[in-house]
């Protein structure tokens, strides 16, 4: 049979051909433009809210300020931080991970509770077993159980803070050359970061200053304790002259306003008692009293860049902080890896931060460790104070002043991650 | 140690005497309506959050006075409008609104507050320690909360057994259609009891925001405790509200003091297990580290040998 029309025949064949070139070159062009999408799983409701929604803040605000409005990256996408709210519940987590998956996203930043990075980090190594080419990255900027980069290591999870053996190493050395302490009060959250801080600080004192005699070693449970002062008469009992504790939020306020309520007047340290409320609440009565372990000194701040950081930070969120810079430095850590891959695939990105070395804002060169995945950097304490503040935090005039700086070559601590790497 | 059972004994007396103020209003309002506040413990909050706004401008004892009287009023509309209309169609549907209010009352708090702590502090007035024993303080204010929690229980209590309002509202509770007949308005009483319920949870929240912290969390770590609390002493008894609260008021303030646990009970037992034991967790329990648990075993306790609670008169 001849077909009638030749011409609208062999148009007709080639019409499909067409439409497929013509969506492509339209999804190569909204590829290239369409963001980068990066995931921030952490509690944005319920009762730990705050530390959430600071973290959000600060990493958006870091993702605009260091490269949406410089142009964006890989030639020109924007970065798009979408929230996921965890509530920081490991179940709720599961529920918000098959969220990113089915949103596709590809990278997920979690930091609060190792509970939770734990569950997300299981939940992520499953997957990327299940779903090859599917892979999604689990960068972890707070969670600081030892474990996650230890015996529960994973090559789709990176640290970004140090965790709480280093930080506690850094602490006990720091109040091992106060002679003034002979009892040790330790007090923390009945889970698995409490556990590890009590443990660890006993062990750690016991070797640097066996004179110090653990008058105490509790837990409570977590977020459940409406009132601390049965707590404190403990610890007033024991003739404690130093506690150490691993609590947050609402534990760590209520823990400090109850020995300041009793009149002890003995040195509290701390991990998480700054910002969100904390610094004002405890305002002049933590004066000289709350000290933490951290990471990126708050003051002094060494680089100009970072204090002009901290300047439009303020200037476009007044009555927030840059509670953990460590996110910006996460961050900047990540684009380096995409840039570096020219692209997103989680497992070039992965290669890529296996071994960076960074310089941060701070001016601090930092190391990512291939072999574990946990980053080295600086570490200091600080105390509470309101001399020598330039940068305040909740606008209390009461801020953090390093007084105890170690260098990150002195902070790096044995590898005991037998990592299963993925093939490809 | 007689200054740890000095101590522990005041300490569990101020939670246990601010527990009642929450649980009185809470069993009251079951009594009458027979609904489970569960968003009782939220207006608990919102009293810390108002009295924080107002002591910003007019100072702490205005806050005191007024943000009790704006939760109270609060209270009185959610149980008009809302309540009353969701009455129709029985408990259950009344249980979820309360429980969806919660929700609502901790997002909205967190709306128009934020996530953070609150600098709520306490009164420059009451800043000094009241005494000092064994070298450890109790705070004035922690005095004035304990002197607010005993008046707030005698001023109750003559009200309800020694006043007319008291006659009517106890009348109300048992005989709803009578004193209906007898030309009262019950569902006026119904709200003005909401409102009264609400106030009292608010004023707890004004005293204990300063020294429990003010946070969007306040009302979920105090709620589930309240109902532990209504429910041992026996739903809708005062009395019983009173004993339940000193009680776990008290037990949980000892259970932390008393350096006893497990290691201990097996000492005595003679018994020893390895470290690497796969319970070891359970061996070297103590009792500080269950002390907030307690009362949700006393609940369960009760539950199973006294369903009625200590003082209920709940009718099998």
């Amino acid at each position: 049979m001849v077909h009638p029309f030749p011409l609208a025949r062999a148009c007709s064949r080639l019409l499909p051909v067409f439409l497929i070139v013509l969506v492509a070159s339209f999804a190569i062009q909204a590829r290239a433009s369409e963001p980068v999408r990066i995931g921030f799983m952490d509690p944005l409701s319920g009762s730990f809210a705050s530390i959430g929604s600071s973290g959000l803040t600060v990493l958006e605000f870091a993702a605009d300020y260091l490269f949406n409005s410089r142009g964006g990256i890989l030639g020109g996408r924007m970065i798009e931080i979408v929230p996921l709210d965890n509530m920081q519940s490991p179940t709720e987590t599961q529920i918000q991970f098959r969220r990113a998956v089915s949103e596709g996203l590809r990278i997920i930043f979690q930091g609060n509770s190792s509970a939770v990075a734990n569950a997300l980090n299981t939940a992520v190594t499953r997957h990327n077993r299940r779903n090859p080419g599917q892979e999604i990255l689990q960068l972890n900027y707070s969670a600081v159980d030892p474990i996650l980069t230890e015996e529960n290591c994973s090559f789709w999870h990176f640290r970004f803070d140090a965790h709480a053996v280093m930080k506690l190493n850094v602490l006990t050395d720091f109040i091992a050359q106060n002679e003034d302490i002979q009892r040790m009060y330790i007090i923390g959250q009945d889970y698995s970061f409490g556990h590890v801080v009590a443990e660890t600080s006993e062990r750690l004192l016991r070797e640097k200053r066996p004179d110090i005699e653990i008058v105490g070693n509790e837990f409570h449970p977590i977020g459940q304790v409406k009132d601390f002062t049965p707590y404190v008469t403990k610890i007033v009992a024991s003739n404690a002259d130093a506690v150490i504790t691993g609590n947050f939020g609402a534990d760590m306020v209520s823990l400090a306003r109850s020995i300041m309520d009793s009149g002890l007047d003995i040195p509290i340290y701390t991990f998480y008692a700054a910002y969100d409320g904390i610094t004002a609440t405890l305002g002049a009565d933590g004066k000289n009293r709350i000290r933490l372990v951290h990471n990126d000194s708050a003051n002094p701040i060494p680089t100009e860049e970072r204090k002009q950081f901290y300047r439009d930070f303020k200037a476009a969120h007044p009555d927030r902080d840059v509670t953990q810079p460590r996110l910006a430095m996460a961050l900047a850590m990540l684009v380096q890896a995409m840039e570096q891959t020219g692209g997103t695939d989680p497992y070039e990105l992965a290669l890529a931060l296996e071994d960076m070395r960074f310089t941060t804002l701070s001016g601090e060169e930092v190391w990512m460790r291939g072999s574990d995945h946990q980053i080295f950097q600086d570490l200091h304490v600080s105390v509470q104070t309101d001399e020598g503040i330039e940068f305040d935090a909740d606008n209390s005039g009461f801020g953090l002043l390093t007084e105890y700086k170690v260098p990150a070559e002195e902070t790096i601590v044995e590898n005991r991650c037998e990592m299963r790497r993925p093939r490809r | 140690m007689p200054e740890v059972l000095v101590f522990a004994t005041l300490n569990g007396l101020v939670t246990g005497l601010l527990l009642f103020m929450l649980a009185s209003g809470l069993t009251v309002i079951f009594s009458m309506m027979g609904v489970l506040n569960f968003a009782h413990a939220s207006f608990y909050m919102l009293g810390a959050y108002f009295a924080y706004s107002i002591s910003l401008y007019f100072g702490y004892w205005i806050g005191l006075i007024v943000a009790p009287l704006i939760v109270g009023v609060l209270g009185a509309l959610v149980e008009r409008y809302g309540l009353r209309r969701v009455h129709q169609h029985g408990h259950v549907a009344e249980l979820v609104f309360t429980f969806g209010l919660a929700f609502l009352i901790e997002e909205t708090v967190q709306f128009f507050w934020g996530a953070d702590t609150k600098n709520y502090q306490t009164p420059e007035l009451l800043n000094f320690p009241l005494f000092t024993l064994f070298g450890q303080e109790f705070s004035a204010y922690r005095g004035f909360m304990l002197a607010i929690s005993i008046g707030i229980f005698i001023g109750l209590y003559q009200v309800l057994t020694r006043s007319r309002v008291g006659l009517i509202i106890q009348a109300a509770i048992t005989h709803p259609h009578m004193v209906a007949n007898l030309g009262h308005n019950v569902p006026l009483i119904f709200t003005a009891v909401f409102g009264v319920g609400t106030a009292l949870a608010g004023l707890a929240g004004v005293i204990a925001g300063p020294v429990l912290t003010t946070f969007p969390g306040m009302a979920l770590v105090l709620g589930s405790i309240v109902f532990v609390i209504v429910v041992i002493g026996g739903l809708g008894s005062l009395p019983g509200a009173l004993i339940a609260s000193l009680l776990i008021g008290l037990l949980q303030s000892y259970a932390i003091a008393a350096n006893v646990g497990m290691p201990e009970l097996l000492e005595l037992l003679g018994l020893e297990f390895p470290p690497s034991h796969p319970l070891d967790d359970l061996w070297t329990l103590d009792l500080a580290q269950i002390a907030p648990t307690l009362p949700f075993l006393l609940l369960v306790l009760v539950l199973i040998f006294r369903p009625a609670g200590l003082m209920g008169k709940r009718e099998q």
